[in-house]
């Protein structure tokens, strides 16, 4: 192979792409937008996808919920000891949780009954909890604690079910890190959020049922369904699953927010592949008659596509990575936040895998050269007589 | 020379995007802490969903909401909340799931 060869004519692509140099910066321009639309969304996509899963992945193995009339109720504490019964079920623990609106702030947050939270939870908490000994204490999330402009020893009026004003006192706040899962949250003793939401003392918000054989919980989750036929069991690979279709509808809602621009450069792509402009038609005649190979042209235009879509290429997935890792999505966040009011700074972790570059070189890189190859073949194969003549 | 500043640009760019795979892989080992110490949090609080979407229930708690919830008016009406309108695919996904269970409920011997 003589390398000489191949070096002129890549040094004749980039003379050649130089003489219609502001032509060229728009395509670059353009390709490097679409490039970096296609990266955003599935590096965004992927790395929230990739967070829910890592993180929900420790959820409980089953939830049974109760439905009354296509909606979800307070659950018996009976049925608790209906589902312990059933063989290979180890443990059954009853959830206490639901929602407060808040007017001052037209907010929601999520109320959790707890009575004792662990070492490695209170570590990723400011302040104390549990250690301190009263009623209405609570543990909040940054996102409500930012809302109310409260901090730890301060008071958050909460309206209960029962009409009366109970005022919730911060004993602590949970740390930045936790947001994605934490933002929201207002953590009481389970007594205390029963008050609130006047919870019978025999009745809980959904129930946990530990599984000995985790390959048996659909087969548990069968067996409480025929038992208590008003119960709806949710297994934790169902949870897993809602995830990952959210992610990657919302991925490619994304792009289809930013369809307009990728019609604009299919477009240009299918206009280069439907001909080449008389000037180009001149130039491979012109190298024809002086001797250039078939090959040699169709190489030419190889390169000259190469050195288009690598200049678009790698500042398009430089961009979409600080984009989404370094400036937090900026462009699509108002797509992921929808209406909330409270809405966790996601510090996303970082992810180049080497599938999604493959995926995003299919849909970019080959399009485009292939569309750049077949005219110039077309031309290239025809006699540089009748090219020049047009 | 072009194809010499050409291939330093490109070769420039590869280097880049090799030290950006590189930095993935260092963050993600300094951020495997803070990870473990949310996945005990949803162990422990026994956490089903992201405290992402708080303006509805059903897209605060996506995976435990009524199937029918963010489509209340009728199939596949236009949602009032954003997020509500974009869950379809996952709505589907646990009509689906939901239909299976019910099969398998129906035919308990197979």
């Amino acid at each position: 192979m003589n390398i000489e060869k191949h070096k002129r004519i890549l040094e004749f692509a980039l003379s050649s792409l130089f003489r219609q140099k502001l032509k060229n910066i728009v395509i670059i321009l353009a390709y490097t937008l679409n490039v970096f639309i296609f990266s955003s969304a599935i590096f965004f996509s992927e790395s929230l996808k990739n967070e829910a899963v890592a993180l929900l992945g420790y959820s409980p193995e089953l939830i049974v919920q109760r439905m009354r009339g296509g909606r979800h109720e307070l659950v018996p504490l009976q049925y608790a000891e209906k589902i312990k019964e059933i063989r290979g079920v180890t443990a059954v623990t009853p959830r206490y949780w639901g929602y407060h609106y808040d007017p001052p702030v037209n907010s929601n947050y999520t109320f959790l009954g707890a009575d004792q939270l662990p070492p490695e939870v209170l570590e990723m908490v400011e302040g104390s909890f549990f250690e301190q000994e009263g009623k209405d204490l609570c543990v909040i999330g940054q996102g409500v604690a930012d809302n109310r402009f409260v901090d730890t020893e301060d008071i958050i009026p909460v309206l209960g079910a029962d009409g009366k004003l109970h005022a919730l006192r911060v004993a602590g706040i949970f740390t930045a890190k936790s947001t994605i899962l934490t933002n929201d949250l207002v953590i009481l003793k389970t007594a205390d959020l029963k008050k609130i939401f006047l919870i019978p003392d025999d009745m809980a918000t959904d129930l946990v049922v530990k599984v000995r054989n985790v390959n048996e919980v659909s087969t548990i989750a069968r067996k409480i369904q025929e038992m208590i036929p008003d119960s709806r069991p949710i297994e934790k690979s169902q949870i897993i699953k809602t995830y990952e279709a959210i992610f990657s509808w919302r991925g490619g809602l994304m792009v289809a927010i930013f369809f307009g621009s990728i019609t604009a450069f299919s477009i240009l792509a299918w206009d280069k592949a439907t001909g080449l402009s008389g000037q180009e038609r001149k130039e491979i005649g012109i190298l024809k008659a002086i001797g250039w190979d078939t090959s040699d042209i169709i190489e030419l235009k190889f390169w000259e596509g190469l050195i288009i879509s690598s200049m678009a290429f790698f500042p398009g997935i430089i961009f979409a990575h600080a984009h989404i890792y370094l400036l937090g999505g900026l462009i699509f966040s108002p797509l992921m936040k929808g209406w909330s009011s409270i809405f966790p700074q996601i510090n996303l972790a970082p992810q180049i895998e080497p599938y999604h570059l493959i995926v995003i070189i299919f849909l970019t890189i080959i399009p485009y050269i292939t569309a750049t190859l077949i005219p110039s073949w077309k031309a290239a194969i025809t006699d540089p007589d009748m090219i020049m003549r047009g | 020379m072009k194809y010499k500043i050409f291939s330093g640009i490109l070769l420039f760019e590869i280097l880049l995007l090799t030290t950006l795979a590189v930095s993935v892989s260092i963050s993600s080992t300094k951020r495997a802490p803070a990870l473990k110490a949310n996945q005990q949090l949803v162990k422990n609080l026994m956490l089903t969903d992201l405290s992402l979407w708080t303006e509805a229930r059903y897209s605060r708690h996506p995976s435990q909401a009524d199937f029918f919830a963010p489509f209340q008016d009728v199939p596949a009406a236009i949602e009032r909340f954003p997020s509500g309108s974009l869950t379809a695919p996952a709505a589907l996904y646990k009509l689906s799931q939901n239909a299976a269970s019910m099969a398998k409920i129906s035919r308990p011997d197979r």
